[in-house]
């Protein structure tokens, strides 16, 4: 991994957020979060529902500002209303439904419609689009019309609208929930490639474990905190833990604590089927 | 009650350029108290086939039974083929409205023309039946609720309706996943309690595995194929083509036997395989 260590892009100090409410106590979503981010880096963050991930992801492009604490992307304070724009340029984001993030009735002016706004010189929009099809591997598609596009394809579209603005990093909210398996495949690929590839820094929210294996760092929210974070091998390793906060493993993990519970002797941070399979045809070749 | 639909055929915008065959002359027999799991590619006809089955969408052609009545005919009230079947879509919670979590799930019988104690009782049944404490909900906003919460609200709208035969489309898309699998073991309990026919909606195949009686399999608009998990499982090529995949402990087993190994393939869940992976090693050790 190659990481720029001197200046994170993202930098979350003492972040509290509460969501106002009008008959009950204001809800505390987001309780003095601390957190960097690399240039460079694939981060991943769980947790369950309300436990503040897609709060704290509106955060990081100044959807919705600090209650006390403060946000920086590169460097640049996202309370100050004057810096918006070059905020959302610099995260941009991507949404669950692919359905509410697609503005035009062909796929090339979709994915304009961000440079566009930015009052960016037509003929390099042209070479934006061009580009931002052919990472996400929907170049044959610029011509057609998104609404007949598959769940993967059009959210892959999406992804190539905000790849157009040329993000130093992008926020992924929960951007396979609604696809099939081969969509889901489609968007992670496209993600993978974006961090390792483009170097794009990568903040991927995600109730899929098997998603988290690829990261470099997986965080794990809880009430509005950060709660755990490490490496996957390091955070999967703790079954038992993420178990009680109401998360899964990975499925490999899960079955090799399992089978380490009946005296097997697997390692803790087994995450893919290739690893499993590799240790279990060892331990049979001891016997 | 029994389900049978014959030659079922349903073309989108017949004679116009946008025609689009969605369903084709589809056969198929559900028994009464099946649980059937639906899967198939975005696109596939899942979500036309099951609007036929309560009368949301009329077949351009062929016949469709439910409890021996063709619901196809001229003449038939739906409010009567809604009363046995129940949908509940896909993000159910964006249609609840009322004012009260107790209002909403009323709303459904009390269009049956019921009277108010018999309403409140199916309202209170309904809630205990997707565990919401009665008491400490019924009067408050569903807009106020956590999503999981909510969605079992809408779940519970469909169930005050008591029918006989539930229909869910992906009922914990984007749900966390002790969520996930709270709603998903409250559903296999009313199917085992209620001898509920339950047709589930889902791109999980590991949800698939674990809950289903028969896998019906679309693709492009046809029953591709069907049967119990265990045959439908043992076709991972073909459902890979197809935009599908098999369950990861599925995978594994597949793996393991590439490798020389000589495992049951039809195993689908972290407990199973336990067992299987435990008996392989051991019994080598006494070999």
């Amino acid at each position: 991994m190659e990481m720029n260590q001197q200046k994170p892009i993202i930098e979350v100090k003492g972040l509290t957020f509460e969501y106002r409410s009008h008959d009950e106590a204001d809800l505390i979503a987001l309780k003095e979060v601390t957190l960097n981010v690399s240039k460079g880096e694939h981060l991943v963050v769980i947790g369950h529902n309300g436990s503040g991930k897609s709060t704290l992801a509106k955060h990081l492009n100044a959807l919705l500002l600090p209650t006390a604490g403060t946000v920086l992307v590169a460097g640049m304070d996202t309370k100050k209303q004057e810096l918006l724009w070059e905020i959302r340029q610099t995260a941009g984001m991507v949404f669950q439904n692919p359905d509410n993030q697609i503005v035009a009735t062909i796929v090339e002016e979709d994915v304009a419609f961000g440079p566009e706004n930015l009052g960016i010189d037509p003929a390099e929009i042209g070479i934006r689009v061009t580009n931002a099809l052919h990472r996400v591997d929907m170049s044959d598609y610029r011509h057609k019309a998104p609404h007949l596009l598959s769940g993967g394809q059009k959210q892959r579209i999406a992804i190539a609208g905000v790849i157009a603005m040329k993000p130093a990093c992008i926020i992924f909210d929960e951007p396979t929930a609604m696809l099939d398996p081969s969509g889901r495949r489609e968007v992670v690929n496209a993600i993978r490639n974006l961090n390792r590839e483009e170097g794009i820094t990568v903040i991927h929210i995600t109730h899929f474990m098997e998603e988290a294996v690829e990261a470099h760092r997986v965080v794990v929210m809880e009430d509005g905190q950060l709660v755990m974070q490490g490496t996957p091998r390091e955070v999967f390793a703790r079954v038992d833990e993420l178990k009680a906060l109401g998360l899964d493993v990975p499925q490999m993990t899960d079955l090799a604590a399992e089978l380490r519970s009946e005296g097997i002797d697997l390692p803790e941070d087994v995450l893919t089927v290739e690893e499993m399979v590799n240790h279990l045809c060892q331990l049979k070749s001891k016997n | 009650m029994s389900i049978k639909i014959q030659e079922l055929t349903h073309t989108y915008n017949p004679g116009s350029p946008f025609e689009t065959h969605a369903l084709k002359n589809i056969n198929l027999t559900i028994e009464p108290g099946e649980f059937i799991g639906l899967i198939g590619h975005t696109g596939s006809g899942k979500s036309t086939l099951i609007q036929h089955l309560n009368g949301l969408l009329k077949p351009t052609s062929g016949s469709i039974w439910i409890d021996g009545t063709d619901i196809t005919k001229p003449g038939i009230k739906l409010k009567d083929i809604r009363k046995k079947v129940g949908l509940v879509f896909q993000y159910p919670e964006y249609q609840l409205f009322e004012e009260t979590v107790a209002k909403d799930i009323a709303f459904g019988p009390a269009n049956l023309n019921l009277d108010e104690q018999e309403i409140q009782k199916r309202v209170k049944e309904a809630m205990e039946m997707v565990k919401l404490p009665y008491e400490g909900l019924k009067d408050r906003s569903p807009f106020d609720l956590s999503g999981g919460q909510r969605r079992r609200v809408a779940i519970a709208g469909v169930l005050a309706m008591k029918p006989d035969i539930l229909i869910l489309d992906e009922p914990t898309a984007s749900l966390d996943p002790r969520g996930r699998d709270e709603i998903l073991d409250q559903i296999k309990t009313l199917h085992r309690q209620q001898q509920l026919t339950v047709i589930l909606v889902s791109h999980s195949m590991e949800d698939i595995g674990r809950l289903v009686d028969r896998i019906i399999v679309m693709h492009q608009g046809t029953v591709a194929l069907t049967g119990s998990p265990r045959t439908i499982f043992q076709q991972a090529e073909m459902l890979e083509e197809i935009g599908l995949g098999v369950p990861q402990i599925t995978h594994l087993m597949k793996s393991m036997n590439q490798r020389g190994c000589a495992l049951p393939e039809d195993v689908f869940t972290v407990e199973e395989a336990k067992e299987v992976i435990l008996s392989y090693l051991r019994g080598s050790q006494h070999a």
